[in-house]
């Protein structure tokens, strides 16, 4: 039995510990947002949080996220109450077949969380996941939108 | 939520009834076959099978929306918000009250065609607009009466219809009516004062994509599912002998392991399962031939395979008569790289299959499914889901019959899904292409004379989506031919010719066909002889434009193209532009990409895009598939590459297969749709055309080396060490 929390909710689930995060996730707790790509953590699609941090979870095992607090796209944000970069997201009309999509905005969240207003160059080092769509160009300006989202507020 | 029945609400049921007979005949009519018939022309022929005719049909939910069936599926295009637009708009709907579902088979509609050739809003503009009118009108015949109303004093706005004192709602004029009457008069289409279309709203699945909805193939999940994988190798031209499973069935969590003649595959609990049990089973393996690079190259090339002219003006050029200027280019074999690898969810039961999946030809799928496993197609329900990708990948669904005979062999529904290594693999990829360019100039330094010939795999020949005779008959791969023509009408001689081979792997459909790799041929060259003749390169061009309409589309978006960029022809603070135009199915496109060498890297920093696709259904979303095939054309023209090694196709992983990432993507793109019909035109594939030319000419420019060999990255590697005396 491996125990975590999964967008705020405990869950215990028994299987292989070497089974990949990614499809406990999708299979046992059947959360389809997050994706299967690749399964060798090299285009970003399954993209979720564990304890804050972006990973990629085809390729990292259940075993490691005991006791710790998982996230994935389902969990950032509801459409009553967005996630920044998910109404960065919107306001962009960045999706085009919207697969790879929600790896972004797990990557991008994380990013923005280390670095509220991070530089071009910054979002090109952090933001290396794969869209074929080309989707890219949009990308970029819902980052540095969800970035302004994210600003405290001034008073 | 309960549906409203079918059988009230049907526009088109073969029910049998006065009303459906009567829009079946409307039907006849056929604005669906002449949709196709008019861009035929410009365009693939579409498939076209058996007879059947696609049919359209709308439902109407309690919630007085409306639901409509779509033949056609959505893969991030943004048909489905396009199709929206146009329903709305000619219902007298919201966006809101309009809901769009790719089609399931058994709900009768039928897609022959495909979902490609970006002719999904070209091709059902007309019958959508048409039968969503006649839709509108047999609602508000439905209301006259029951309102106790004449009809001509009826007005529909947002879902309700209404009288002198009275109204209802849509479906309450659809409620209890079995036979439905049409108008005397077809009601004639708005063909202006548009309230939607035209305008850039918010795609329909925005909120979807972005909260993570299960909307796609892999996402789908029966009860009591179960998990498979099957054994693919990696060798080109490898056929299936004999199979060692006697470790893999007793693995943890496998149910079965299922052997048929040319395939072999594990069912079990759990995918993770599936896969460690797959490991356990050895394949022997018949391999006739090793293929490497070598080989490819010399079977595939200019004067070889069946030659084809394409296109024949004026008189051929001698290699012997003087001033024949001749410059060879290529390009590899490109993989589909879709983020949603393929697979399917089947469930077999009662001599029934239902097969949910990603597919761009839901008939096909159909049909395969039914003859493999002997039964008849009514038996067989496809469902489409959104696809994570199409490309062109999802012409080929064979996947589904594995899926289909795996749920057969283990009485359970089962979900079947392509590794990342084993989709590289298998896929079936855009063909190498290698072409040999000739030109000649007249006495005032302008092109007289311009042949492209051009050695291709096949694109269209042999695919599972046209009939045979397509290709007997005509002879010519359409396919590797998009593109091939030489479009500037001014030149006195021109030629096109193809050279066909069929290649020991499967080579097919890639997002705009040939054009990407003809286009890069015929306007790095043109941009060649234009420095050497020292013209300006938009000047060289329009010096060799004809008059007619499409003669002018092209120039317009060459002139707008340059000027909208400030094209200027010399390098400023290390910076230098290409410019470079395509006519893709009838949409003209011209872009000019500003480009810099960053530590040895080609880089694109801007790419000003103009593009004529006629009236644009949803601006935003036209822009965004000119950003997409941007990026997508500028990631193949530049990076992705594979390569024949030991007899496999490698890379077989994102990364060593190098695509356009982040880092890559132009910082600017600046799209300008100029609509020079007042109809949609293809959209989805014509501004891939220029931008691999456009990067390579502002290379040119920037240091002087013609790049003539995709990916042009490696090519340019190359020159620099050959320059170096490396």
């Amino acid at each position: 039995m491996i125990s975590f929390t999964i967008n705020g909710k405990p869950v215990s689930v028994s299987v292989d510990e070497n089974t990949p995060l990614l499809w406990v996730v999708r299979d046992h707790l059947n959360l389809k947002g997050t994706k299967f790509g690749c399964g060798k953590a090299a285009c970003g699609a399954c993209t979720l949080h564990v304890d804050g941090a972006a990973v990629r979870s085809c390729s990292y095992a259940v075993k490691y996220a005991s006791g710790k607090s998982v996230t994935t796209i389902e969990g950032l944000g509801t459409k009553e109450n967005p996630h920044p970069v998910q109404q960065a997201w919107i306001e962009e009309i960045v999706p085009q077949c919207g697969y790879c999509q929600p790896g972004f905005m797990m990557a991008t969240a994380a990013l923005l969380n280390a670095n509220p207003n991070p530089t071009d160059e910054e979002i090109d080092r952090n933001i290396i996941n794969v869209c074929r769509c080309g989707t890219y160009y949009r990308m970029r300006k819902a980052i540095k939108r969800a970035a302004e989202l994210t600003k405290p507020e001034t008073i | 939520m309960s549906k409203v029945s079918r059988r009230k609400f049907l526009i088109w049921g073969g029910l049998g009834t006065v009303g459906t007979l009567a829009i079946g005949t409307y039907l006849a009519r056929n604005p669906i076959r002449r949709a196709i018939l008019e861009t035929v022309s410009s365009t693939v022929p579409p498939y076209d099978g058996e007879g059947t005719e696609a049919a359209l049909w709308f439902e109407l939910t309690p919630e007085n929306k409306v639901i409509f069936h779509s033949p056609k599926v959505e893969m991030g295009q943004g048909i489905f918000t396009g199709f929206a637009q146009i329903i709305a708009e000619e219902m007298d709907l919201t966006l809101d009250q309009v809901v769009v579902k790719g089609a399931a088979t058994d709900t009768g509609v039928i897609d022959g065609m495909s979902t490609g050739g970006s002719l999904s809003i070209a091709g059902l503009w007309q019958p959508l607009r048409e039968l969503a009118a006649m839709m509108r009108e047999m609602l508000k015949i439905q209301a006259a009466q029951k309102l106790n109303e004449a009809v001509e004093t009826l007005s529909t706005r947002e879902g309700i219809i209404k009288g002198a004192k009275t109204q209802m709602t849509y479906v309450e004029a659809a409620s209890g009516v079995n036979e439905w009457t049409m108008p005397a008069e077809d009601p004639k289409p708005k063909a202006t004062g548009y309230k939607f279309i035209g305008k850039p709203v918010p795609r329909v699945d925005l909120e979807d994509k972005v909260y993570g909805a299960p909307i796609y193939g892999l996402d789908a999940e029966l009860p009591g599912m179960l998990h498979a994988a099957i054994i693919r190798s990696g060798t080109v031209g490898a056929k299936f002998k004999s199979a060692d499973t006697s470790k893999a069935a007793s693995m943890p969590g496998v149910v079965k392991v299922v052997q048929k003649e040319d395939w072999v595959g594990v069912v079990a609990e759990s995918y993770a399962e599936a896969l460690a049990a797959k490991q356990q089973i050895t394949v022997e393996w018949d391999i006739p031939e090793i293929w490497t690079e070598e080989k490819l190259r010399d079977t595939l090339k200019v004067g070889q395979g069946d030659k084809m002219i394409t296109q024949k003006y004026g008189g051929s050029l001698d290699d012997d008569a003087g001033e024949v200027q001749t410059m060879e280019f290529s390009s590899p074999i490109g993989a589909h790289a879709q983020l949603e690898p393929n697979g399917a969810i089947a469930d077999f039961k009662d001599d029934k299959v239902t097969v949910i999946l990603s597919t761009q030809v839901i008939r096909v799928t159909r049909s395969q499914v039914a003859e493999a496993l002997g039964l008849e197609v009514a038996n067989v329900n496809v469902i489409p889901t959104q696809l994570g990708g199409g490309f062109g990948r999802r012409l080929n669904t064979y996947h589904a019959i594995q899926a289909a005979q795996l749920s057969k062999a283990v009485g359970k529904p089962v979900k079947y899904i392509f590794t990342r290594k084993e989709e590289f693999q298998n896929d079936q990829f855009r063909p190498p292409t290698h072409h040999v360019m000739k030109g000649r100039l007249d006495a005032d330094g302008y092109l007289e004379s311009l042949e492209h010939h051009y050695a291709s795999g096949d694109v269209a020949i042999n695919s599972v989506i046209l009939p045979p005779m397509i290709n007997t008959i005509i002879g010519t791969d359409l396919g590797a031919a998009r593109g091939a023509d030489i479009m500037y009408g001014g030149i006195a001689n021109r030629r096109a010719v193809q050279w066909h081979t069929t290649l020991p792997f499967a080579t097919s459909w890639w997002r705009s066909l040939g054009l990407l790799a003809n286009t890069f041929a015929i306007e790095s060259f043109i941009d060649e002889m234009a420095l050497q003749s020292g013209k300006h390169p938009v000047d060289f061009r329009l010096r060799k434009m004809g008059s007619d309409t499409t003669q002018q589309r092209i120039r317009k978006v060459i002139e707008v193209a340059a000027e909208k960029a400030g094209y200027r022809d010399d390098v400023i603070d290390g910076r230098a532009m290409g410019l470079a135009a395509s006519i893709d199915a009838n949409s003209p496109a011209a872009q000019v990409v500003e480009v810099s060498i960053d530590n040895g890297k080609i880089k694109v920093h801007k790419v000003t895009c103009a593009f004529d696709c006629g009236l644009a259904v949803n601006p935003d979303q036209v822009k965004a598939q000119c950003e997409g095939s941007i990026i997508m054309g500028m990631s193949a023209g530049l990076f992705e590459k594979m390569t024949l090694r030991n007899g496999e196709l490698w890379p077989t992983i994102y990364g060593p297969y190098e695509m356009a990432l982040m880092r890559h993507a132009p910082r600017e793109i600046d799209v300008h749709l100029i609509q020079g019909a007042d109809v949609p035109l293809p959209v989805g594939e014509p501004p891939l055309g220029p931008v691999a030319a456009a990067i390579g000419n502002a290379v040119r420019r920037l240091t002087g080396i013609r790049l003539t060999d995709i990916p042009m990255q490696e090519a340019y590697e190359k020159a620099m060490q050959q320059k170096a005396g490396v």
